[in-house]
């Protein structure tokens, strides 16, 4: 598909959405749903609210935290066990067992390591993120085509040369793919972990909500984690679409 | 059995050793975390007396539920998506972003839409395994070689026929890699949804216990949903590459 | 001592038996073989499929070690390390697809010492003489096969190897193409005054190309014959035409055509 075609079926994509969203409301009613107008225009009053903004800022915070130690983490075991033939073949299926397993149960765990607080939020976001970037590397640094190694080699490049400006440029499409998914992740683990045990944050909003039924709020944040997860999740797509077109 | 397998049982045995001996020292206290052979040790009592026998039963019931919904919802879309070419095009980056979003941020609303019983926490899982299902229909419906349906038009056969006995059976090793993830994700929605918010369930029993710094409840119930997981996985994982090797496809 | 003067690589006994890897037996892959590649010739090695010229080429360019035997490039011996004076150009497409054809054909001179100008110079020049200089800020994707190859030996040319390897250089490319790259094969070889090896299971193309063409049996692949061309210096793709081209065809053909029957019987055994 053309890049246009794309544009215009993620178009009609989101205006489906939107009347389904409608008529959905139009069933079941103001007691448990809000319409998409609804839904924004209380969302631009939310954002113009001084009180909202420290949970705004307190989710942000620990997801950039989040993010950035998924991504170290990630890259540094990806590239180690990728390069690594033995540790690879050991741990990379202890990896995929750690991303099926339902991580929520582990929360408990880092709650009582690491306090209630920012922390522990930071610690199950990175949690979430970090094993699809580290799986995606360590396939990436595998499937280095063996000829530019060998390339590499008639050149006689040293070590450190190799990696970087080998091994790591040949695997980037493929990382930036386990990136892209583990930005999404490291998303998701953060906001699970405040709707968890918290009194700050998106998350926190949300589940106070319930309590006080208040349904305004519960349909405004779901939207704004729900608009940010999608057009980031695109951004992404489109800049991994064109990695992987050069090869 | 490979020496792989062999480093592998090695290193993981040595972590729960070395978490063993942290925990007898006092490096991580009892406050944080029971030791290894400790919470064993409780799990074996709880399913001996059977406490939480009505809150196991309900999981996996639930997560069963969502599990055996998503399988036969999504491959039915899967089928029906794949041969409507328009609405194919129109869903794919619905179907490339969706894992980006927060389902479980939609649980709230759920709970008001249908209050907070058995309902929300299976469409949440549902909604977690139906994608998945659907994405690997639709890859494996789209590697059936053409000559099979050629084949299949030679014999005669009508659509469904067809469907039932060429094209799903091609698809099989896709499909079974949709399942795997179906039931990771059924499993993580019930327990998920369980835990942040519910009455009931190993989720809710966890987060219980948690409130109640109740280490000798919490660790063995999170050592059972390892279990659980880790085994199912693996099992669907070795049949998975089992049907692919027989097809030569890795 | 006139012979160290011509002589540029030499070969003796060079035997290579690939260990078993989990209880396979060993395999006996090459030699031994003994050889003098004269400074300047243009050498060519045809064989059966799974010969070991391959793995004769990485012993000589020092990707792989003999089990037994030497080889001395420029009188020094080779021991599973690169030279410094050797280039490689491989079958497989080796371009980096992350960078541009210029920074293709500078990122061996970059590893080095050599000035940025001069490297500037030496990969204008490769550029032209290999007719990339239009496609120097193209991506190896928008290259046709034939181009791409053509930037992986300009890669090779600029860092002005004494010896340059070739792996079937133009095994993935079409007849019409290959004709044609071998043609620029031969000016580049008169440019330059480089030694050349060329590896080939294109009797053809061996044939057009050498000054002297080895004939390598089945595996254990030791050399059956060294066939002499006697071409002058400045030929190109029309000798096809002649006859004595026809009759050294015909002599590798009457030498390889047992062999390759031995290696088929081989591969499908193994099989």
């Amino acid at each position: 598909m053309n890049g246009t075609g794309r544009w215009q079926g993620t178009l009609i994509l989101i205006v489906a959405l939107i009347v389904l969203w409608q008529i959905l409301y139009w069933i079941v009613g103001d007691i448990a749903l809000r319409s998409p107008w609804q839904t924004l225009s209380f969302t631009v009053k939310l954002l113009q609210k001084p009180s909202f903004w420290p949970h705004l800022i307190e989710t942000g915070k620990a997801f950039a935290a989040a993010l950035f130690f998924a991504v170290a983490l990630g890259l540094a075991i990806g590239m180690t066990l990728g390069l690594k033939r033995i540790a690879g073949d050991v741990f990379e299926p202890m990896l995929v067992a750690l991303y099926s397993i339902p991580k929520v149960t582990l929360y408990p765990i880092l709650l009582l390591t690491f306090g209630l607080g920012i922390s522990a939020k930071i610690a199950f976001g990175a949690l979430h993120g970090f094993i699809p970037v580290s799986l995606f590397t360590i396939n990436a640094v595998r499937n280095v085509r063996p000829i530019f190694l060998k390339t590499g080699r008639v050149l006689r490049l040293n070590r450190f040369t190799m990696i970087t400006r080998i091994v790591f440029p040949a695997a980037m499409p493929e990382i930036f793919s386990g990136l892209r998914i583990g930005f999404s992740l490291t998303m998701i683990g953060t906001v699970l972990g405040e709707m968890f045990a918290s009194q700050k944050g998106l998350g926190y909003l949300l589940m106070n909500a319930i309590g006080l039924h208040n349904v305004d709020i519960i349909m405004a944040i779901t939207f704004m984690l729900v608009v940010f997860a999608a057009s980031m999740s695109g951004l992404l797509l489109a800049i991994d679409r064109r990695l992987h077109r050069r090869v | 059995m490979k020496r792989t397998g062999i480093l592998r049982i090695l290193v993981i045995a040595g972590l729960i050793g070395l978490l063993e001996v942290l925990c007898r020292v006092g490096v991580i206290d009892n406050f944080t975390m029971p030791p290894p052979s400790r919470i064993a040790y409780d799990l074996w009592r709880i399913l001996i007396t059977g406490k939480f026998n009505a809150a196991i039963a309900k999981t996996f019931s639930n997560a069963a539920l969502a599990f055996v919904l998503a399988v036969t919802i999504g491959i039915a879309a899967g089928v029906i998506i794949h041969a409507m070419r328009p609405l194919r095009e129109a869903l794919d980056p619905f179907f490339a972003t969706y894992y980006a979003i927060p389902v479980l941020a939609f649980y709230p609303l759920l709970i008001i839409l249908f209050g907070l019983g058995d309902a929300p926490k299976i469409i949440i899982a549902f909604m977690l395994g139906v994608v998945a299902i659907i994405v690997n229909t639709l890859n494996g419906l789209d590697r059936v070689p053409r000559v099979l349906l050629k084949t299949a038009r030679m014999a005669r056969l009508n659509p469904i026929a067809t469907a039932i006995k060429i094209t799903l059976p091609s698809a099989t090793p896709y499909l079974l890699t949709g399942i795997k993830f179906a039931v990771a994700y059924s499993l993580i929605g019930i327990i998920g949804s369980e835990f942040v918010m519910s009455t009931n369930g190993i989720g809710f029993e966890i987060a219980f216990a948690y409130n109640n710094f109740d280490n000798a409840t919490m660790y063995p119930l999170i050592l059972l949903v390892m279990i659980v997981s880790i085994s199912i996985n693996t099992g669907l994982g070795l049949w998975e590459k089992m049907l692919l090797s027989r097809r030569g496809l890795r | 001592m006139s012979n160290e003067r011509h002589v540029h690589v030499s070969l003796r006994g060079v035997t290579k038996i690939f260990r078993g890897a989990g209880g396979t037996p060993p395999v006996h892959a090459l030699g031994p073989i003994d050889l003098d590649l004269r400074r300047g010739e243009f050498f060519a090695v045809v064989g059966p499929s799974g010969c070991g010229k391959s793995t004769l080429l990485e012993v000589l360019a020092g990707l792989s070690e003999v089990t037994e035997g030497e080889v001395r490039f420029e009188g020094k011996p080779i021991h599973g390390e690169i030279m410094d004076g050797v280039g490689v150009v491989f079958q497989e497409d080796a371009c980096f697809p992350w960078m541009n054809i210029y920074d293709n054909i500078a990122f061996g001179l970059r590893q080095t010492s050599i000035t940025a100008t001069e490297i500037e110079g030496r990969v204008k020049r490769a550029l032209s003489m290999m007719g990339l200089t239009p496609f120097a800020q193209s991506y190896p994707a928008q290259l046709s096969g034939g181009m791409r190859q053509r930037v992986c030996i300009a890669r090779t040319l600029v860092l002005q190897p004494r010896l340059i390897l070739l792996d079937e250089p133009f095994g993935a490319l079409d007849q019409q193409t290959r004709l044609l790259m071998g043609e620029e094969l031969l000016r580049l070889w008169r440019e330059t005054g480089a030694t050349i090896f060329l590896i080939t299971h294109a009797l053809d193309e061996a044939a057009m190309l050498a000054d002297r063409i080895g004939v390598m049996s089945a595996r254990p692949g030791r050399l059956l014959e060294i066939v002499e061309t006697g071409w002058a210096r400045d030929r190109d793709s029309r000798i096809v035409e002649t006859d004595e081209f026809g009759r050294i065809t015909a002599r590798l053909w009457q030498w390889l055509r047992g062999e390759s029957m031995k290696s088929i019987d081989q591969s499908s055994t193994a099989a």
